[in-house]
């Protein structure tokens, strides 16, 4: 191993991979975009959608209660409801989105409130559709305000205090701080979008390094020169490593820059945010918006992200270099992508937490760690464990990067 | 100088089991001497000389090259080696003075050194005009010039041509055959191969023959024109290959 050969071979590469189109938009500028697009993108379809939802008034149905005028004509005046006459075939009504629900009063509901037999009322919707849904709440909450105020008229007509129906109050607090609740719905996403830009950036530096050259014939130049097969491999890894970090570097970045602009952005009270107050409000309840994000956790996380930066440059410098030119090496990758999401997306999955076993699964560890950095949580036991797992597998794959590099029958398969 | 002890590889096919691309092939190239590998597409010149720019590995048979074995001592055969063939392309996102830059560095040699190797080589070769030009928007004629320089960078003592007439045009396929014969003029070790009769006629001393791995005949022209009792090489040739099938 001669230091200054790796080196120059490095450089070299470095220079070339910097003239390479594809490289370029794979390490630089789709991690650049990704990000923001990914953060303005999904906050502002989710808030307009949400608040769109909640702004309209939704056409609801009354069906029967011509013996009870009092609540139809209370749910007639109810400003957030808009009533309509019934369709005949009203359920088609709303699976065709033309009515967002029916509320079915059964006969004799007055008469029955007033001799106690607890009449059944009916809400029609059509489950999961936003719109429907929201309609359906509306109508919920008209009926438990208008049930609480038939017990308090009830109360006071025999001179009982409000307390006898409701004899306590309860009410829900968050103790998460912001930072946890944004991680551990944003923070499932990010590992999630690091490692397939990690595995991207690494994968066009290692076809166009391998077979790229294989195919272009200067591979057999390259080997004619007295430099030892292990540095060419080591320069050309370094420059594939250097594709994978450059292009977490650039998320990282692309991240941090649109959460700090993003959320001056959002919470600074722009026409964007008055408007959508109250939509950002319960998107940003579900986590869609503007999670903080902890600037040390975009550290840790880059920190673990290395050996598994490592891992992937040599596996994609492996898999490519088998190849005899760039489509079969892209051919090869490619589905080596879809093996790489899904350790992933597990991690997204809500109640996966990390143990000793998880800790080490390639991928599936960095994705769970990730999570709980990006939220302030540091398990230093399991993160050891992790970096110490990923370290290993990392050195596997590079010792046979070399190895495949020194065969032959690789480097000259026809 | 070149010497082959009964070079021998095998590779393994799938399909057709064991193939002896190269089966003992022995013979001896000199300084200042060119030696012709002459055979038809697939007889094993490629392996041959692959072997011994220690691009493979000789499976039995050894070979040395500058008096270093290709087996254990790769590295310093492939420092006195300029190994030159139809298929040693040019990195195309680099620059003439940055392709043969890089190979000086790989050889070994310092900035300065080859800063003046290169500025002697660029005259040589009329090469300024297009030195910081991107080699993938070179002609072919540009290409191997540039891939001429490349080889010559650390004045290797032996060079090993393959095929490297192979799809150029008249006047390119002369310069190249031109530049051989300066090697030899300048005293190293060149081995040339080709299956172009014309180009072993006008270039090569000493002519091997080499048919499905073997070496079939070795001479110089005129001996091997003596010993057939025909004028015409490819008349020669054809005879020789058909006394090897016969057997």
């Amino acid at each position: 191993m001669n230091g200054n050969n790796i080196l120059t071979v490095y450089v070299k590469e470095l220079r070339d991979s910097l003239r390479d189109r594809r490289t370029l938009m794979s390490v630089i500028i789709i991690p650049a975009i990704v990000m923001p697009l990914l953060f303005f993108g999904v906050t502002k379809v989710m808030t307009t959608v949400m608040s769109r939802a909640q702004e309209e008034i939704p056409s609801v149905a009354i069906l029967g209660g011509s013996d009870s005028p009092g609540i139809v004509s209370a749910l007639k005046q109810s400003a957030k409801l808009r009533i309509v006459s019934a369709p005949v075939d009203w359920k088609q009504a709303i699976s065709d989105k033309k009515l967002r629900a029916a509320v079915e009063i059964p006969d004799g509901f007055e008469a029955g409130l007033k001799v106690g037999s607890a009449p059944e009322v009916r809400i029609y919707n059509y489950s999961g559709e936003l719109k429907s849904d929201f309609a359906a709440r509306t109508v919920e909450r008209f009926l438990t305000d208008l049930r609480e105020q038939t017990v308090s008229d009830r109360l006071a007509e025999r001179g009982l205090a409000k307390t006898m129906a409701r004899p306590f109050e309860f009410q829900r607090q968050n103790v998460a701080p912001p930072e946890k609740v944004g991680g551990n719905l944003f923070g499932g996403i990010v590992p999630y979008v690091i490692i397939i830009l990690c595995f991207s950036g690494a994968m066009y530096p290692a076809m166009d390094l391998t077979a790229g050259e294989k195919e272009r014939g200067t591979m057999e130049t390259l080997l004619c020169s007295p430099v030892a097969r292990v540095d060419i491999v080591l320069g050309k890894f370094l420059m594939v490593l250097t594709g994978s970090l450059g292009a977490i570097c650039i998320t990282l970045f692309s991240m941090g820059l649109t959460a700090t602009v993003g959320g001056s952005f959002l919470m600074g009270g722009g026409r964007f945010a008055v408007k959508a107050g109250a939509a950002a409000a319960t998107a940003k309840a579900r986590g869609v918006a503007m999670p903080t994000i902890d600037p040390l956790g975009l550290i840790g996380v880059l920190a673990m992200v290395i050996p598994v930066a490592v891992l992937f440059a040599a596996i994609a410098f492996t898999v490519a270099l088998f190849a005899k030119s760039y489509k079969e090496a892209q051919s090869y990758l490619a589905p080596m992508m879809i093996v790489v999401i899904l350790p992933a997306v597990i991690g997204i999955l809500p109640g996966i937490e990390l143990d000793t076993k998880l800790a080490l699964v390639p991928l599936l560890n960095l994705s769970l760690v990730c999570k709980e950095m990006l939220s302030g949580v540091w398990h230093w036991n399991y993160i050891a464990l992790i970096f110490a797992s990923s370290c290993v597998y990392a050195a596997a794959a590079l010792s046979l990067a070399v190895k495949m590099f020194n065969r032959e029958d690789v480097i000259f398969r026809a | 100088m070149i010497e082959a002890h009964n070079l021998t590889k095998t590779f393994k096919d799938k399909k057709r089991g064991q193939i002896h691309a190269v089966d003992g092939v022995s013979f001896r190239a000199e300084p200042g001497r060119i030696y012709g590998l002459l055979g038809a597409n697939g007889a094993g010149k490629t392996t041959t000389l692959r072997m011994l720019a220690t691009l493979l590995q000789p499976t039995t048979g050894t070979a040395t090259v500058a008096g270093f074995d290709v087996a254990t001592q790769a590295q310093q055969v492939r420092a006195h080696v300029g190994f030159l063939a139809a298929s040693t392309a040019l990195y195309g996102r680099l620059t003439a003075r940055e392709m043969i830059t890089y190979f000086g560095k790989l050889n070994g040699l310092g900035n300065a050194e080859i800063k003046a190797r290169l500025a002697r080589l660029a005259t040589e070769l009329d090469m300024h005009e297009f030195l910081d030009r991107r080699c993938d928007k070179f002609s072919t004629g540009m290409k191997q010039k540039t891939s001429i320089a490349r080889t010559l960078i650390h004045d290797p003592a032996v060079m090993i041509f393959d095929e490297p007439t192979l799809g150029l045009d008249v006047m390119t396929a002369r310069s190249i055959v031109r530049f051989v014969r300066e090697c030899r003029n300048q005293g190293k070790t060149v081995i040339y191969s080709t299956h172009v009769m014309s180009e072993v006629e006008k270039l090569c001393d000493t002519i091997g023959v080499i048919h499905g791995g073997k070496l079939c005949a070795e001479g110089t022209l005129a001996e091997l024109r003596a010993k057939h009792g025909e004028q015409d090489l490819e008349e020669v040739f054809v005879k020789i290959i058909g006394a090897e099938d016969q057997k």
